[in-house]
């Protein structure tokens, strides 16, 4: 697929970049993998034992042999990027290198059983949940650890809510959670979800959160702060302890977003920082992949005055045995069972693999490999010193072009736009797998899709499954099923 | 082991000499702008182990767990899932790719998608559905704030069946406990709603009307079209649950009136796996504009040829923040795309043949159940998909305690009821099972 003539000599000096061509579907020019329903679709008269009152007369859907099922599928694969197809420095998303094993480890016959069981009869899947939430718990400096948050968002939301629940155990209901405009999307919305006003901060001129501006914001109505450390710049809060203080001063919780937890392992804890709640990103963190979307998992740790406020149920040991309880003040359930199974086990078995000396190494090749790639580019890249990430500025350039310029150049891009304190935004997170080649690689693919002429940016990608997609004429016509598709 | 501690890590020593000397370091730990107050010079404590370690590690655990078959269901359901989608899903360009924010890359995945909301938009007869919520229970709580949001009067009550799944019930209220919205439930009159006493309860205030074919009880509701008749009464929106296998012999829930669907699809795509699901959404195209989570569209790209891409994405989080339609970001795209594979893999044919097993084999082992002595099944004189309900003499707790010791796990639904599901999974253990439910029960 790559034409691997890349030279990255020694001395570290970026070679030409790569050339990129993805697999397209060309039997001609003007068609495409055809939708499953292009290919056949099947009415099926629907002969039920129930009352024909209950039940469907007919229904159409496509009917194919698992061959041709196993074909369509393969080439659509081959027209999709993972990171086993090469680099995918998006910020803030963690695209670390999923190990093959947790996949088999997931797969654990003994480990697939109804939640309905009682305990007494899955010992062995209540000691993996308590030994994650004990390991969570240790990574992060917190003292429980609730592993039912499906995602990132769904984690948010829980803490959130678990704020509100301690405030309201001390008859205390408080209005607004603070946020700085830097914050990822999700936290303005689960804050909102979660019943609050939401207060934006402004960033610093330095990048990281403005004491004055906290100072004037917070009040008695101030719920919780939402934090990332480092922020979405790459940048370590150094007046941590500090802010700590401050809302903690005025009777509010501080929130850790852990999208950016890669950046700290073994070098420093949330709960060291003061943190009383926040949550883990396992799909981003602790390696499991993300299934072009999904599924993750967003454990929540607290601290102990918090523990009561915790999901129900939640898992201890007791006489060497494991057990489900109902945490006293608990918020109830944001989950129908108890998470996402799947992903937890793989988390697990990620965490167990490396230990202490890999999770410190993860890390500091994360960083090593960010600062690195963020001096080699030819871009302006403000703010600093940087941990995991960072965002560079494509200047006078379109960032939304060389990103897709890059695409021809056989790298996933940058996060584009976003955060908008920096012009032009291309926020960048190599992880730790990406090794000083394949940095080497993406330094000219950043390069040249900036070098390249204004009219080959604009016509980019050219390489790749699909060309430029017109996003503006798709929302304004949605068609979102191939039932809308006049030519089906 | 690499000598630098994560296996993961490519980086040779060299390498790292040079990169350091490049960004003006004298070590990895100069990096790190980390005031020294809360530096953390401790250790966690977790060894590092060997692939093979960390694997027999996680078995032995689980092996702690008894050896039961299982009767179990209640929403989370057990299929036969065929090999073909653990290896077609498992490949690594799905696996391990990113949400589709660059489509050009990503046209793969992006046309699974859309083929699996082309799927569901067959099985509800809806116009819309999504590329996935989190599980069933996380669905209904979506179509509730969506009620909140869409409904023209103001309302703060959503109204669901009294047989529901605690976990389903519990999440909702947490998700509308944000915008003082209070869930209450509807009677049920032999394991169907009971429609007039829910007539009795709807007024102006209500948001949604809520309703469950089949309900967590196994029943196939059969007055879906009553209820929502009475939730259009009131202006409120009619929500029906169900999964893509129940729903490919049972009337299309826009048939009978409903607004939005939800409901677990991992009855397709996963096996049983401790509550992992994937939430089902689809709406009415009224609704479009306030659906939560990603939606996939055709397009067509620079050369004029179909493409997909994700749309309408102002509804979301990354772009409207707190005036997001939803806080959710990460979905379920992986079980979506396993769920399409499923559903194509058994074509329409093989969708009617399961769903039909579905019924016969409930209503056969319920006819064997009730001519245990001790134990009458089905409780409800319904038709019913994939389980049911069972009256036992005996305190169930006891009965199913014994069976337990005879190897088989059954839920406990109330004092003297057993809940028994019925897939295809247990078809060769079914004898040996009503052979201990005859000890059991005695």
């Amino acid at each position: 697929m790559t034409d691997d003539d890349a030279d990255s000599t020694s001395d570290g000096t970026p070679g030409e970049p790569l050339r990129y061509d993805q697999a397209r579907w060309t039997e001609d020019a003007d068609t495409y993998e055809p939708l499953l329903a292009e290919k056949t679709l099947d009415t099926v008269d629907v002969d039920s034992p129930l009352p024909d009152e209950l039940t469907r007369e007919t229904l159409e859907l496509p009917a194919l042999a698992e061959p041709e099922l196993a074909r369509h599928y393969t080439r659509l694969s081959a027209m999709n990027y993972g990171v086993e197809s090469g680099p995918v420095p998006l910020g803030s998303c963690t695209m670390k290198h999923n190990p093959a094993f947790i996949e088999d480890v997931a797969a654990t016959p003994a480990g697939l059983v109804h939640p309905d069981r009682v305990g007494e009869t899955v010992q062995g899947t209540l000691e993996l949940l308590y030994r994650l939430q004990d390991y969570l718990g240790r990574i992060g400096g917190m003292d429980a650890v609730t592993l039912q948050p499906p995602a990132g968002a769904a984690g948010e939301f829980t803490g959130i809510r678990i704020a509100r629940a301690f405030h309201r155990a001390d008859g205390d209901e408080r209005s607004e959670v603070l946020i700085p405009d830097s914050a990822h999307g999700t936290n303005f919305a689960s804050a909102a979800m979660a019943g609050y006003d939401v207060v934006t901060l402004p960033s610093g001129e330095d990048g990281r959160v403005d004491l004055d501006a906290l100072e004037a914001a917070l009040s008695g109505e101030t719920a919780a702060l939402m934090l990332t450390n480092p922020n979405t710049l790459g940048l370590f809060e150094r007046d941590i302890r500090d802010i700590a203080e401050m809302v903690h001063d005025v009777g509010g919780l501080l929130y850790y977003d852990g999208a950016n937890l890669n950046a700290l392992l073994g070098r420093a804890r949330p709960g060291d920082m003061g943190f009383d709640v926040m949550h883990y990103n396992v799909h981003k963190t602790f390696a499991t992949p993300h299934g072009g979307g999904g599924p993750g998992a967003g454990p929540v740790g607290v601290t102990d005055d918090l523990a009561r406020f915790l999901p129900d149920p939640h898992v201890r040991k007791t006489d060497g045995r494991y057990e489900r309880y109902t945490p006293e003040g608990t918020i109830g359930k944001v989950h129908g069972y108890e998470g996402n199974w799947l992903v937890l086990v793989k988390a697990f078995a990620y965490i167990a693999r490396l230990g202490d000396a890999g999770l410190a190494d993860a890390s500091a090749k994360a960083v090593l490999n960010a600062n690195y790639l963020a001096e080699r580019i030819d871009y302006e890249v403000p703010f600093g010193p940087f941990h995991h990430e960072f965002v560079a500025s494509a200047g006078e350039t379109d960032a939304a072009d060389v990103a897709k310029r890059m695409l021809d150049y056989g790298v996933h891009p940058p996060t584009t736009k976003w955060p908008e304190i920096v012009d032009e935004a291309l926020m960048t997170e190599p992880t730790e797998s990406e090794s000083k080649r394949t940095l080497d690689q993406l330094t000219a693919a950043f390069d040249a899709a900036r070098g390249d002429d204004e009219a080959a940016r604009a016509d980019a990608p050219e390489r790749t499954a699909a060309r430029r997609i017109d996003q503006v004429a798709a929302a304004r016509n949605p068609r979102l099923s191939w039932q809308a598709l006049e030519d089906v | 082991m690499t000598a630098h501690g994560s296996p993961y890590v490519p980086h040779t020593d060299a390498e790292i000499e040079a990169m350091l000397s490049a960004v003006g370091a004298a070590d990895e730990t100069a990096l790190f702008d980390i005031p020294e107050g809360v530096r953390f010079d401790g250790e966690f404590e977790i060894p590092a182990r060997s692939e093979q370690a960390v694997r027999a590690l996680v078995e032995g655990t689980l092996s702690g767990n008894d050896d039961l078959v299982e009767f179990l269901g209640r929403g989370h359901h057990d299929h036969y899932v065929p090999s073909m989608v653990e290896h077609l899903a498992d490949r690594s360009e799905f696996l391990t790719s990113y949400t589709q924010y660059q489509p050009e890359v990503a046209q793969g995945f992006l046309q699974a998608l859309f083929e699996y909301q082309s799927l569901l938009v067959e099985l509800t007869g809806l116009e819309v559905a999504n590329c996935s919520m989190y599980d069933a229970a996380s669905a209904l709580g979506e179509a509730a704030t969506l009620a909140a949001r869409v409904r023209a009067a103001s309302g703060d009550r959503v109204l669901v069946p009294a047989h529901l799944q605690a976990g389903r019930r519990r999440t909702l209220e947490n998700y509308v406990a944000g915008h003082d919205v209070t869930v209450e439930s509807y009677p049920m009159t032999d394991g169907n709603a009971d429609v007039d006493a829910l007539d009795a309860m709807v007024d102006e205030e209500t948001l949604l009307v809520y309703a469950e074919t089949p309900t967590v009880r196994g029943a196939i509701e059969e007055r879906l079209a009553a209820i929502g008749e009475v939730a259009d009464r009131a202006n409120a929106l009619f929500a029906v649950g169900s999964d893509p296998v129940a729903l490919s012999v049972l009337r299309p829930p826009a048939d009978v009136g409903a607004d939005v669907v939800v409901g677990d699809a991992a009855a397709l795509g996963v096996p049983t796996a401790y509550g992992f699901g994937i939430g089902l959404f689809a709406c009415r195209e009224a609704f479009l504009r306030q659906v939560p989570g990603r939606l996939v569209g055709a397009a067509a790209d620079d050369s004029g040829r179909r493409a997909y891409t994700l749309t309408l994405q102002t509804r979301e989080q990354h772009i409207r923040r707190e005036r997001a339609t939803s806080n959710i970001c990460t979905n379920q795209a992986w079980v979506a795309l396993r769920v399409a594979m499923h559903a194509a893999w058994l074509g329409p044919d093989g969708l009617v043949d399961l769903a039909n097993d579905c019924v016969t084999e409930a209503r056969e082992l319920a006819a064997r159940v009730d001519d245990v002595s001790g134990v009458r099944a089905p409780v409800h004189d319904r038709h019913h998909f994939r389980e049911f309900p069972a009256r036992t003499d005996r305190p169930a707790s006891a009965v199913a305690a014994d069976l337990r010791a005879a190897g088989h796990a059954v839920h406990v639904v109330g004092d003297h009821e057993i809940q028994i599901c019925a897939t295809g999974t247990t078809a060769d253990e079914r004898d040996a099972f009503v052979a201990a439910l005859e000890e059991a029960a005695r």
